[in-house]
């Protein structure tokens, strides 16, 4: 178990490494010039030389990777363009954000998943697994914004049971604000693993093993919970990568319930042309997802011995 | 069928099972029935399709959703199963066990096998967790594993075919049973494990008089382990009697067909002779006797006339034959 | 290896056989899944013809207007009609997030392939790059790169070009290793055949059936995705009709006329309902009994 984590881990870091370029590439590779952005369309050039200059931009491509490095080594993750503030000061400010909506949403996924998908197994081909079934192939087409707002129309506008956005300035208003951005998210994610949990325990049930098990003389929910055990690790797997993906939609939600999280800082600074924050955002989610991907793949390691050999 | 006798242990009588298939229920099995005594292993031989695990699987409840017990009853010690599910597995905690094919698929992946042998002692006879591991770890003795306190932890991937096999016989010793179920444990194995396999199931038939149902289409198998033997083809019985009987002097062409078709070791130069023709399937079973259109002796009444499964004139009680031409097979 | 006949082997190519038809006209999925799509794809080519008015025709004294006889579902902000700005946001929505599937399928499909057979140093290569493209979050990459490249049309396609290849190069990784080590593959490489060929003849048309059912899923989230864009402004730009742009200008209406928000994402959702029902049926109809 130790070697294997220890694989993971070095895959991980291998990984990370490459997204960091990854990054660094992909900005410097823009059409569009920030010093422009900042000074307006009728700057001198010697003006837009000069902030070029001091934002290190006519450097060769080389050196400025790594500075970069040599900044993220320290901690720094550079100087907004736009606001001047330290980018990681601003990252700091709206990750517990952005950290908490992706929490509770993997939270409401999991509860929604899990009975639902056993439910409709053990039930399979009679009314409610057609029904549950019919659900997860119309969800997956539903865009995650959308139903947000339908959320927002049914729930804040109408009942007034959570904000419209926003969120809040004690701990109570910060949970209720995240209710309905975390179930939007949720449901975006949920058809797809209600699929596989299913098949998966469809699957399980039908293996000879589980004949074994009645066969010992065990209940139907000891049998039960065996099955689910098996039958999970499949769909932990899609669940790790699908967290990753929740985290990239973030960017959206946000967007609809007006919180300020990474994604929407992320959407602004895009907008602005804002160089280090773009790429540092963009590396603290990347590297979020690879953080999520190497849990996902220890606690499936975990779980079934076979996954160790890999 | 003679009457019970007393120290039966299994009962099975007219067991009728059907199978979906498209729209339609067929006939998998018809109406088998046979008795096990305590300390007794009966065969139950036929090809692949001829019923003979959905007539265990329909002992247990364990039957695929496609298939449904239709009719008969089962007896254990005397007592009746009764039909619904629930209460048959109920009923069955600890005196009907069964062990299947392939072990590997037959044991939790996920799961140490001390803990899958533990389990039986801790929820279903409410040993403490001490009690059931020492249990679980004494019936892996018992099966011949060794090392068994250090390989009680281990994994079914872990370990080698054979030894995984005697797991699954550890797990349905566990339940304590007087019957035990056998869907061709043997036929996944290499043939020297099959037979230490062989060998531990008499040792525990004699130790322990379990009365053994055991599955195969290797009449050598059964040669080895069973002293009687029930042939199936399509889902009905057409041979029963004691092993040796059986297999020296056949009373159903089926039978002798299938003695014809495997290599005599004692007469090496003699071809195999495969069964003309092919097993039919189950949408399209022929009229009358179904092994008609492949049997050297069919006349025009074996077409019309299903034969009733009935006693050999002049032999033991359960000496039986479901052909009206068994006469001709015996030799004067 | 003997018994095998080689000409059989090498001349055996795999194609959609009569079974393959009647197999799908059984699938319910399959069928029902086609007559939606085909309806609404159907709607889209005949847009010009079915419209009641060209979308972006504004009439600034009937802004925002309810269900009436000239407007059947409403009109919109500036004055357009809603029901035609649906069934052209229909051609839009859905001819980009077909056309944008197009390059990941083939590039991914020969990347997977490549790997797949030829293993070793080269597949590690391919694998890695694999892992750091799914690093990163699916709307942050495809954000990043319509950062660069910009927003609109252009931006959509070289973002799904890069974002979305790396699924179809794992699952046709995985099948290829698989149809790697059959018989008729080995056959053929005994019979000397080139790479290219055998790629080609036996290993492509065994693996790429996987590659189709994961298309059809890919579109609709495709699709969800040109519509997500349409919303935060960085897809297809005004005026033309997309479904996300259009849920992004009603939601400030939502109080008063909740329809022009709503409608767009019903649209939505029905074509990718029947997409997903087209992809399961094809997947229930390909898969070996």
């Amino acid at each position: 178990m130790l070697r294997y984590t220890a694989r993971r881990l070095a895959a991980a870091f291998f990984v990370a490494f490459g997204v960091t370029v990854a990054t660094f590439l992909l900005l410097h590779l823009a059409p569009g010039d920030p010093a422009r952005v900042v000074l307006g369309e009728r700057a001198s050039p010697q003006a837009l030389a000069a902030l070029r200059h001091q934002w290190g931009l006519d450097s060769s491509l080389g050196s400025q990777f790594t500075r970069y490095l040599d900044g993220l080594a320290h901690g720094n993750l550079g100087t907004s363009f736009i606001n001047k503030t330290s980018t990681s000061s601003l990252i700091r400010d709206r990750i517990g954000v952005s950290a908490a909506l992706v929490a509770l949403a993997t939270v409401f996924a999991v509860i929604i998943t899990v009975p639902l998908a056993s439910f409709a197994a053990v039930r399979k081909d009679r009314a409610a697994d057609h029904i549950v079934r019919a659900l997860s192939v119309a969800g997956i087409g539903f865009p995650a914004f959308w139903f947000g707002i339908v959320l927002i129309e049914v729930f804040a506008l109408r009942v007034h049971a959570f904000p419209v956005g926003g969120w809040g300035s004690s701990t109570e208003t910060h949970l209720r604000s995240l209710v309905l951005p975390a179930l939007t998210a949720a449901f975006a994610i949920v058809p797809i693993l209600v699929r596989s949990l299913r098949v998966g325990m469809i699957e399980v049930f039908n293996a000879d093993f589980v004949a074994t098990l009645r066969s010992k003389g065990l209940g139907e929910r000891r049998v039960l919970a065996h099955v689910m055990r098996n039958a999970l690790i499949p769909t932990l797997t899609l669940l790790g990568i699908n967290v990753a993906y929740l985290i990239g939609s973030t960017v959206v939600i946000e967007r609809v319930f007006d919180l300020n999280g990474l994604g929407s800082l992320l959407l602004t600074a895009i907008s602005q042309r804002d160089f280090p924050v773009v790429q540092s955002v963009t590396l603290v989610l990347a590297i979020g997802v690879v953080i999520v991907n190497f849990l996902t793949d220890v606690i499936a390691a975990e779980l079934d011995p076979r996954i160790r050999l890999e | 069928m003679s009457a019970v006798a007393v120290d039966t242990v299994l009962s099975v009588r007219d067991v009728t099972v059907s199978v979906l298939r498209g729209d339609v229920r067929h006939t998998a099995v018809d109406a088998v029935s046979f008795d096990v005594p305590a300390g007794r292993a009966l065969g139950l031989v036929g090809e692949s399709g001829s019923g003979k695990s959905l007539t265990l699987r329909a002992l247990m409840s364990l039957l695929p959703p496609a298939a449904r017990l239709e009719a008969g009853s089962v007896h254990l010690a005397g007592d009746e199963l009764p039909r619904g599910v629930k209460q048959v597995r109920r009923a069955l905690r600890g005196r009907m066990a069964m062990i299947f094919q392939d072990p590997l698929s037959a044991l939790d992946p996920v799961q140490a096998v001390g803990n899958q042998i533990a389990e039986v002692p801790r929820r279903v006879h409410g040993r403490s967790r001490r009690q059931s591991w020492e249990r679980a770890v004494e019936l892996l003795r018992l099966v011949g594993i060794p090392d068994a306190p250090r390989r009680a932890h281990a994994y079914p991937h872990e370990l080698s075919g054979g030894m995984r096999q005697r797991v699954v016989i550890a797990i349905a010793l566990a339940t304590e049973p007087s019957v035990l179920l056998c869907d061709e444990p043997t036929t996944a194995l290499d043939v020297t494990v099959q037979a230490q396999v062989l060998e531990l199931l008499d040792d525990l038939r004699s130790r322990l008089q379990l009365a053994i149902v055991f599955v195969s289409h290797d009449l050598a198998v059964i040669r080895q382990l069973c002293e009687d033997v029930c042939v199936m083809y399509t889902g009905r019985l057409v041979e029963t009697g004691r092993t040796i009987e059986v297999l020296e002097r056949p009373l159903h062409p089926y039978t002798l067909g299938l003695l014809d078709a495997i290599i005599d070791l004692d007469d090496p130069v003699g071809a195999p002779q495969p069964i003309p023709g092919a097993l039919p399937e189950l949408e399209r079973l022929p009229g009358g006797c179904t092994f008609h259109p492949r049997c050297f002796l069919a006349t025009e009444e074996c077409t019309t006339t299903v034969p009733e499964l009935s006693p050999a004139r002049g032999a033991a009680p359960d000496r039986a034959s479901a052909c009206i031409h068994r006469d001709r097979l015996i030799s004067p | 290896m003997t018994s095998v006949d080689i000409t059989a082997a090498i001349d055996a190519a795999p194609v959609p056989t009569p079974t393959f038809w009647r197999r799908a006209r059984a699938s319910r999925s399959l069928m029902i899944g086609v007559a939606i799509v085909g309806l609404i794809v159907l709607a889209a080519i005949l847009a010009p013809v079915i419209s009641p008015y060209p979308p972006d025709q504004q009439d600034l004294y009937h802004i925002l207007g309810g269900i009436s006889s000239k407007h059947l579902l409403g009109t919109d902000d500036l004055g357009r009609d809603e029901l035609s700005r649906l069934i052209y946001g229909a051609r839009t929505d859905i001819l980009v997030g077909v056309l944008a599937i197009v390059f990941p399928f083939c590039f991914g499909t020969m990347m997977g392939t490549i790997a797949g057979y030829y293993g070793g140093r080269i597949d590690s290569v391919i694998m890695r790059v694999v892992d750091v493209v799914i690093a990163f979050p699916f709307y942050v990459l495809v954000i990043a790169l319509v950062f660069v490249v910009g927003p609109g049309i252009r931006g959509i396609f070289v973002a799904f070009a890069v974002a979305d290849w790396v699924v179809y190069a794992r699952a046709i990784r995985s099948a290829t290793l698989v149809v790697r080590e059959s018989n008729y593959v080995a056959a053929a490489q005994a019979g000397g055949l080139s790479d290219a060929r055998i790629l080609r003849r036996h290993v492509l048309p065994n693996t790429i059936a996987q590659a189709i059912v994961y298309a059809m899923s890919d579109i609709v989230l495709v699709i969800v995705a040109v519509v997500t864009l349409g919303y935060l402004g960085l897809g297809v730009q005004p005026p033309t009709a997309d479904w996300g742009s259009m849920i992004s200008a009603g939601q400030d209406y939502l109080t008063t006329n909740w329809m022009l928000s709503t409608l767009p994402g019903i649209a939505v959702v029905i074509t990718g309902l029947g997409l997903s029902l087209i992809g399961d049926g094809l997947a229930d109809v390909l898969r070996p009994e």
